[in-house]
C-alpha cells in the first residue's frame, strides 16, 4: 500500500498549498497573471493569485492558491531527531553520576563573527528556557559559556586545554551560509588537530537541522524550540556509550 | 491614559543616578581612548586610508609616543600642521608612510598648534551646524508623520541593494531607516573605508556608505513630501569616530548606549565610558537623537524579572547623556517588546512597562523595540505578536517604534516582509490612533500595581548600584546577569590617563553651542 501523501487543503490530495512572494515589477494585471504564470512554471496547478498588489515603486507583493500534483512517502524519510532521549534534569544527572561518575564538561559559543547569543544561552544559562532548566543548573555538568563571536581557532584551543567532553556551537546568522562555513571550519580544526573524537560535537541554531549537522560530520544539530535537557540527554547518553565503547575496546 | 505613580520614587531614582554616574564623570574627565583621539582627527577632516588599507586616523594615533599622545592627538598634529602647512589628510597620509614624524615638531610652541587648527576646527563646527540646519530646514518643509515614527532595518551586506530596500520602505511608510551594522563590526578597532557590497548579517558603517544611503534617502524624501530619517550605530569600539562621521554626513539617530558595549559585546567598560561620553557630545551637537540599547537585557534574560533593570538603565543613560549636553529631545531611551507572549495578561505588563517610561520620561522620543525572543518560524503567530506590539505602541504614545518582522528569528528582512510589517504597524495605529487618550487605567489595577513594583524594583537596584560603585555593580553581574571586570574586555589597551596639559580642541567648543531644552 502507497503512504503517498499531498499537502492537504481541506479534501484529502487535494495538494493545495500558499504562496507568497514579491517580484520586482510594478504592478498591473499583467503583473497578476505573471506571477500566475510563474506558480504554474514552478509546477502548480489551479493557480489562484488572490492578493497582488504594490509595496513599492517597482515592487510588487503576491499571494497565490494552488495544487501541486506532486506526493511524498513519508516513511520513506530519513531524518533521525537528536531528541530522543527524553529525560528530566534530575534523571540526567542520575544518569551522569551513575554511567559517567564525573561531572560532563560542556563549552559553548557563538563562533566566527555571530554575536546572537539567545541560543546559546538559552541552552547554557541557569534560567533555561521555556521552564526547562539550563546546564548550568545541572549537578553533574561544568559549563564554560565563552560567550559570542569566538574564534575557531580559539574555541579549539579553549577544548584541548579545558578537556572539554562536550561541545556546542551556536550559529544564528545565516546570510550568505555563514553558518555552514563556520560550523565546517570547526570540524576540520578538531579533526586537523585530532581531537574530534575527544568531544561530543553539537551545532545548534534556528535554521540547524540534525540531518544537517550529520552532513557537516557532527554528532548531532538542535534546531528551534529545543530545549536545554533535549541537548543534556543527548551529551551525556552519547558519551556514555562512547567512554563504554572505548572500554571495551582497552580490555 | 495615565499611572499613578510614586513621583517621589521617580525623583528618588534620578537622585541615585546622578550619583552612580558622578563618578565615572569624573573617570571619563581625567582619560581619553584611541577611538577619542581618531574622532578628533576625523572632525578636522582626517579621512583615507594608507595602501594597506589602515584608515589615517588610525595611522596617526598609532604612530603617537605614548607621552605625545597622553597629551591628545591634536597639539602634535596641530604643531605638524603649523610647521607644514599641509592639510590635514595630506599631513596625516605624510605620517602614515613614514615620511614625517610628529615627533620631530615636539618643540613647536602650543599657541602656534592651537593656531593652526583653529580653521579646521571652525570648518568642522561649521558644517555640522550647517547640517543640523538642514535637517531642521527639511523636516519643516518636508514633516513627518505623527509619531510613532516606524523605523525599519536594512540589512542586506550590500550598499547598494539596501538602498534599493531603503527606499521601498520609505515608499511604504517608513520614517526612519537604520542600516545594521555586519556582524562583528563593533569589535573592530577602525572604522573601514569606501563603499561596501560584502557583509555578514549587515552592512559595514563607512563614511562613503553613509553619503550613499542619505543622498537616496533626501531623493526619496523629496518624492514623498516628508523628511525620510538614517540611522546607524555608534556603539562599539569606534563609538565616537562613528558619531563624527554621521554628524558630517547628516545621519538624524545613533545607536549609543552608555553600556551596551559592556555587557553585550564585552567591551572594556572605561573605554565604553569614555568613548560615550564624547560620541554623545558630537550627536548633541549635531542634533542626533541617540537610541540607547536597553532591549538587549530583555532578549538576553526573562523580560518580567528584568523590567526594573531596564528601568534602571534608562534613568542611568539619561544621567550620562545630559552630562554629555544631550537635551531630553535628543534621548531616545529604549524598552521592547520581549514578555513571552503565553503568559497570561502579559499585554498588560507590556503596557505597564511602556506607559512607566513615558510618564517618566516624558520629553524622551523613547524608543520602542519589537518582540525577537519568542519569535518562531510561525510567521502567521508572529505578525499577530507584532500587531499586539504596534498596539501598546500607539497605545502608550512611544516615539520611534521598531517595526517587527513576521520573519523575525528566519532571515534579515525580504523586501515583502519590510512591506507587510509596515502595513501592519500602519492599520493597527491608524485604527487605535487616539485609544489611549479614552483608557482610564483602573486605579490599583493589574496595569498600576505592576507599573509600581517595577519602579521600587528599580530603586531597589540603582540603590545598590549607587553603594557599590556602577563599574563594580558591573563586575559583580548586577546588569543582565553579566560579570565584566574595570580592565578587562576589549579595548582596555586603548585607554589611557589624560596629560595635565592635554588638548581636544572639540570638547570645549561642542558645549556651549548645544541649544537648551
Amino acid at each position: 500500500m502507497s503512504n503517498l501523501v499531498k499537502p492537504y487543503g481541506d479534501t484529502q490530495n487535494d495538494g493545495k498549498v500558499q504562496l507568497s512572494f514579491t517580484l520586482p515589477v510594478e504592478w498591473s494585471e499583467a503583473a497578476d497573471e505573471a506571477a500566475r504564470q510563474l506558480a504554474t512554471k514552478m509546477g502548480f496547478s489551479d493557480v489562484q493569485v488572490v492578493d497582488g498588489r504594490r509595496i513599492a515603486s517597482g515592487f510588487s507583493f503576491f499571494v497565490l492558491y494552488a495544487s501541486t500534483p506532486q506526493a511524498i512517502d513519508v516513511e520513506s524519510i530519513h531524518a533521525p531527531s537528536a531528541r530522543t532521549h527524553a529525560m528530566t534534569m534530575e534523571e540526567i544527572d542520575a544518569f551522569v553520576a551513575e554511567r559517567i561518575g564525573r561531572k560532563i564538561r560542556v563549552a559553548g559559543a557563538c563562533i566566527g563573527t555571530d554575536a546572537h547569543t539567545v541560543g546559546i544561552d538559552a541552552i547554557l544559562n541557569m534560567k533555561g528556557y521555556k521552564g526547562d532548566y539550563g546546564l548550568e543548573r545541572y549537578r553533574m555538568f561544568e559549563t564554560f559559556n565563552l560567550g559570542s563571536q569566538v574564534a575557531v581557532e580559539e574555541l579549539v584551543r579553549y577544548t584541548v586545554e579545558h578537556r572539554i567532553d562536550a561541545l556546542l556551537a551556536s550559529q544564528v546568522v545565516t546570510q550568505k551560509g555563514s553558518d555552514v562555513k563556520n560550523f565546517t571550519a570547526l570540524g576540520e580544526l578538531l579533526e586537523a588537530q585530532g581531537v574530534r573524537d575527544d568531544v561530543v560535537l553539537i551545532c545548534g541554531g534556528p535554521r540547524v537541522t540534525n540531518r544537517l549537522a550529520s552532513e557537516l560530520g557532527y554528532d548531532a544539530g538542535f534546531g528551534r524550540g529545543t530545549l536545554p535537557s533535549e541537548v543534556a540527554a543527548f551529551v551525556a547518553v552519547t558519551l556514555a556509550e562512547r567512554l563504554r565503547a572505548r572500554a571495551t575496546a582497552v580490555s | 491614559m495615565d499611572l499613578r505613580i510614586d513621583r517621589e520614587c521617580v525623583d528618588r531614582c534620578r537622585a541615585l543616578a546622578a550619583a552612580i554616574v558622578a563618578p565615572v564623570e569624573t573617570f571619563i574627565g581625567a582619560h581619553s581612548t584611541v577611538a577619542v583621539e581618531r574622532a578628533v582627527l576625523r572632525l578636522l577632516g582626517v579621512d583615507g586610508i594608507t595602501p594597506e588599507e589602515v584608515p589615517l586616523p588610525n595611522a596617526v594615533v598609532d604612530a603617537l609616543e605614548p607621552a605625545d599622545r597622553d597629551r591628545g592627538v591634536a597639539l602634535a598634529f596641530g604643531k605638524a600642521l603649523a610647521e607644514t602647512g599641509l592639510e590635514p589628510s595630506v599631513l596625516a597620509a605624510e605620517i602614515a608612510r613614514g615620511a614625517l614624524s610628529l615627533a620631530r615638531f615636539r618643540d613647536t610652541h602650543e599657541s602656534a598648534a592651537r593656531g593652526a587648527l583653529r580653521p579646521h576646527v571652525d570648518r568642522a563646527l561649521a558644517r555640522i551646524a550647517a547640517q543640523r540646519g538642514e535637517r531642521e530646514a527639511r523636516l519643516a518643509r518636508l514633516p513627518q508623520l505623527p509619531p510613532p515614527l516606524l523605523y525599519v532595518i536594512v540589512a542586506s551586506g550590500n550598499i547598494y541593494e539596501d538602498r534599493t530596500a531603503a527606499v521601498a520602505a520609505a515608499e511604504a511608510g517608513a520614517q526612519v531607516i537604520a542600516v545594521i551594522r555586519s556582524t562583528g563590526q563593533s569589535l573592530l578597532d577602525f572604522v573601514p573605508y569606501g563603499p561596501t557590497t560584502e557583509g555578514f548579517g549587515g552592512t559595514y558603517a563607512t563614511q562613503a556608505n553613509f553619503a550613499i544611503m542619505r543622498e537616496a534617502l533626501d531623493e526619496a524624501s523629496e518624492r514623498l513630501g516628508r523628511y525620510v530619517m538614517l540611522t546607524n550605530y555608534a556603539s562599539g569600539l569606534c563609538m565616537p569616530e562613528i558619531a563624527a562621521m554621521a554628524a558630517i554626513e547628516r545621519l538624524d539617530m545613533l545607536l549609543n548606549d552608555s553600556m551596551y558595549g559592556i555587557l553585550f559585546r564585552d567591551i572594556n567598560m572605561k573605554r565604553t565610558f569614555v568613548d560615550q561620553h564624547f560620541s554623545r557630545a558630537i550627536n548633541a551637537y549635531a542634533g542626533i537623537v541617540i537610541n540607547t540599547g536597553e532591549d538587549n537585557y530583555l532578549t538576553t534574560a526573562d523580560a518580567v524579572d528584568q523590567a526594573p533593570a531596564v528601568l534602571a538603565s534608562q534613568f542611568i543613560n539619561e544621567e550620562f547623556a545630559h552630562r554629555a549636553g544631550l537635551p531630553d529631545r535628543q534621548i531616545g531611551l529604549g524598552d521592547a517588546y520581549e514578555i513571552n507572549p503565553d503568559l497570561e495578561d502579559s499585554f498588560l505588563f507590556q503596557v505597564a512597562q511602556a506607559q512607566l517610561a513615558r510618564e517618566i520620561f516624558p520629553d524622551a522620543p523613547l524608543k520602542y523595540m519589537p518582540p525577537t525572543k519568542h519569535m518562531t518560524g510561525d510567521v502567521f503567530k508572529g505578525h499577530l505578536i507584532d500587531a499586539m506590539f504596534n498596539l501598546t505602541s500607539v497605545l502608550t504614545g512611544q516615539t520611534i517604534h521598531l517595526c517587527g518582522m513576521l520573519t523575525e528569528a528566519i532571515h534579515t528582512p525580504f523586501l515583502g516582509d519590510r512591506a507587510l510589517a509596515l502595513e501592519n504597524a500602519r492599520y493597527v495605529m491608524g485604527t487605535a490612533r487616539h485609544l489611549g487618550d479614552e483608557i482610564v487605567l483602573r486605579p490599583g489595577g493589574t496595569i498600576e500595581r505592576r507599573a509600581q513594583a517595577v519602579l521600587a524594583g528599580c530603586e531597589e537596584l540603582l540603590g545598590r548600584v549607587a553603594a557599590m560603585g556602577l563599574m563594580r555593580a558591573i563586575e559583580s553581574a548586577v546588569f543582565a546577569d553579566v560579570s565584566r571586570a574595570p580592565d578587562g574586555g576589549r579595548g582596555f589597551d586603548g585607554v589611557f590617563p589624560r596629560a595635565a596639559d592635554y588638548y581636544n580642541p572639540f570638547e570645549e567648543a561642542l558645549r556651549p553651542a548645544v541649544a537648551p531644552a
